[in-house]
């Protein structure tokens, strides 16, 4: 129906705007939610979950009392929810989306399915209803290299996943740490502080375990769930494996300080989970008597506690790159992943410094009067004012890696290291040759010390 | 009314007590930044005392690059594998240019030991700043603004300067395009661009710098200096380049009386 006949038949009719990425937002956080059931839980876009319960489902009540308590909390979030269980994904699936009669088992309700269950193209299923195979049941009892010889490998492929002769894995949205320990409250508690006390014990558990296996963590997360149906995690990261409870608390203190949007207890968490997805092997540590260790320690904390409160991509360290492209010739990474160091281009003995201090990009626009076209910049106006280029050195000529692009990556450039009548020393480029180009601008790339 | 006046009487003892021990047991800061050059260690007592804030200003804002590249060096030319926390927010990139490591390299220092952490406004930058210099083993800690730095006031300058020195860590403030405030650094310096000592064929040599010591806590302010980096020798000596032609530089007298903004910020 178009909108204009609804709104003409309901003048009050609301309408909203399909949004499918705030639709998949949410379903992610469902899927989250959900897993206070299981860990593998897996999206069905646009609008499914598929959750594998085998061996978690007796944690509350079998399939009954799980049902029950997810229907009560996704009906409290105003989610209608169609339900299956099936021997494997596919059949649970294609039970909850297509199953119209009651059938007294769960491989007599599959067979049962119409054949649009499949999935298959309009055309492909047309055909099947028309040769008077309606039910997967019908099509079962066909010989599976007809259908797969009429309809194709698809076809065939899809109906022995829901008959479950043929594996369907799941790919789960988290996939199951480690190493997690959890706490359910019976009465659901209203304090982030409180919470944050559970935490610092579901830490102390978790580490104990990392001890026994002669591991540490590299990665926390705490997942809040709330007695809604809704959860909230909530990230850590260390550079180095530890199994230091008060470091990992202080993270987590840290992280949730600096959080825009402050974790918030609705109605109560009614289970906590502290899981580590990242492990590395630690060893007992023994400290050296000079101290160095501690300090190397305390410098290692505070780039966790800086990482954890700036985000990874602000605390870096600087790495070689092995290009004379000079902007690509350093590489800012995330100092807490400890990168390894490459070796630095030293400088000659008596040499004055041939890259700047300071490195400009994108290089700054300037323009340049030369006393011949292809030579030395005479004067160059920057930043609205005019420098008179006293000492120049010059060119070193830095052509494109023409060996990495088809379209030999651009054009040469002509760097002169000048010094102004001020004193003050700058790195310019003329970007191309005049044979390359006709007119070629210039540019200033870096400030020198 | 007398409840207020008895607590108010008990929080000055002990603010007083504070004041007399200085706050919890600290392990003294020792030793000093030196610059190499005989003649200006000498002149402010050794060199730039680790435990203290010391202020570089650009004289000009185009003087930022050789008031970063003076207090990087200094902080890189001591030995070790100590770190050099640099920080600065988000947009200095844009202003003063990234810092780069292989120019870094090219003048002697060892760039691995560089911690760049880049925050997205400077409250959080004083925020950092706090941690970091609280933070003992680094070799120093470059705080690097632009312009007017309202957050850092005296009680905050304070608070800095109390991390330093309970840390045995040394903070070096870069103000770039800002004009020197009071402040509680021990010594606060005016650094620019000097004309280099001219190589073969007329070109521009070795980094030089021109110093001036706006105002020293334990001595007296004014001296100047124009120092170039050696980078074989790691350290910073006389610079005998010919003066620059404009705005000709007249020999000032060593001592001087602390002039204009350095009495003005005293």
């Amino acid at each position: 129906m178009p909108l204009a006949d609804a709104r003409a038949q309901l003048p009050k009719l609301i309408t909203v705007q399909h949004d499918p990425v705030a639709d998949h937002a949410w379903l992610d956080r469902l899927a989250l939610g959900c897993n206070r059931y299981t860990p593998l839980v897996a999206l069905d876009a646009p609008d499914g979950l598929i959750l594998d319960i085998a061996g978690a489902e007796h944690l509350v009540g079998g399939e009954a009392g799980l049902i029950a308590d997810a229907e009560l909390r996704l009906s409290r979030l105003g989610m209608t929810v169609r339900h299956a269980f099936g021997p494997t994904a596919d059949a649970a699936r294609a039970l909850a989306r297509y199953q119209t009669r009651p059938a007294p088992d769960e491989a007599g309700a599959v067979r049962r399915l119409p054949v649009l269950a499949l999935e298959l193209e309009p055309e492909a299923t047309t055909a099947l209803v028309r040769a008077g195979l309606k039910t997967i049941g019908d099509l079962a009892s066909r010989p599976m290299a007809n259908i797969a010889a009429r309809f194709g490998a698809g076809a065939a492929m899809a109906l022995r996943r829901i008959l479950g002769d043929a594996p369907s894995p799941l790919d789960p949205r988290i996939a199951p740490p480690p190493v997690a320990a959890e706490r359910r409250f019976a009465e659901p508690i209203g304090s982030t502080a409180h919470a944050t006390r559970v935490l610092a014990e579901l830490a102390e558990e978790a580490i104990a375990d990392l001890a026994e296996r002669g591991k540490g963590g590299r990665h926390f997360r705490a997942t809040f769930f709330r007695s809604d149906g809704l959860a909230r995690s909530i990230d850590v990261e260390t550079g180095h494996a530890t199994r230091d409870t008060g470091l990992v608390m202080r993270l987590f203190a840290e992280r949730m300080d600096g959080l825009a949007d402050p974790l918030d207890p609705g109605f109560g968490f009614d289970m906590i989970r502290l899981a580590v997805p990242r492990l590395d092997a630690l060893g007992a540590t023994q400290l050296k008597l000079e101290g160095g260790e501690v300090r190397e320690a305390a410098m290692d904390e505070l780039v966790d506690r800086m990482t954890t409160r700036l985000g990874r991509r602000r605390v870096k360290k600087l790495m070689a790159e092995d290009t004379h492209i000079p902007e690509q010739a350093q590489l800012a990474l995330p100092a807490i992943d400890a990168p390894a160091p490459l070796p630095w281009q030293t400088p000659d003995p008596g040499e004055p410094p041939m890259r700047p201090f300071h490195l400009f990009d994108p290089p700054q626009p300037i323009e340049v009067i030369a006393e011949v076209p292809d030579g030395p910049p005479h004067q160059f106006r920057w930043r609205r004012a005019t420098h008179a280029v006293r000492r120049y050195e010059g060119p070193e000529r830095i052509a494109a890696e023409w060996w990495r692009r088809r379209d030999n990556g651009g054009l040469t450039r002509d760097y002169y290291r000048v010094e102004d009548v001020q004193g003050r020393r700058y790195w310019l480029f003329r970007h191309g040759l005049y044979d390359e180009k006709p007119d070629p601008r210039w540019y200033i790339h870096g400030v020198f010390a | 009314m007398h409840e207020s006046s008895q607590s108010l009487a008990g929080l000055r003892q002990h603010i007083a007590r504070l004041a007399a021990d200085g706050g919890q047991a600290s392990h003294p800061a020792e030793g000093w930044l030196a610059s190499g050059h005989a003649g200006f260690d000498a002149a402010v007592g050794g060199g730039l005392a680790i435990g203290k804030t010391h202020e570089f200003y650009a004289a000009d804002a185009l003087d930022g690059t050789s008031a970063a590249a003076f207090a990087a060096l200094l902080a890189l030319r001591t030995p070790g594998q100590a770190p050099l926390i640099w920080l600065r927010t988000a947009d200095a990139a844009g202003r003063a240019g990234h810092i780069y490591a292989p120019g870094i390299a090219e003048l002697g220092g060892d760039p691995d030991r560089l911690l760049l952490v880049e925050t997205p406004d400077p409250k959080l930058l004083l925020a950092c700043a706090n941690d970091a210099i609280r933070c003992a083993g680094s070799a120093a800690v470059i705080v690097e603004s632009w312009g007017k730095f309202p957050l850092l006031d005296l009680t905050a300058g304070r608070r800095l300067a109390l991390g330093a020195r309970d840390a045995g860590t040394i903070l070096l403030m870069l103000r770039l395009n800002a004009v020197p405030a009071p402040s509680v650094a021990e010594t606060r310096w005016s650094v620019a661009a000097a004309a280099s000592r001219p190589l073969e064929a007329n070109a521009p040599g070795a980094p030089a710098f021109d110093l001036e010591l706006l105002r020293w806590r334990a001595g007296p302010a004014g001296g100047r200096w124009r120092l170039d980096w050696k980078h074989d020798e790691q350290r910073f000596g006389q610079n005998r380049g010919e003066p620059a032609l404009s705005g000709a530089l007249l020999p000032v007298p060593a001592r001087r009386a602390a002039l204009s903004h350095g009495a003005a910020a005293a």
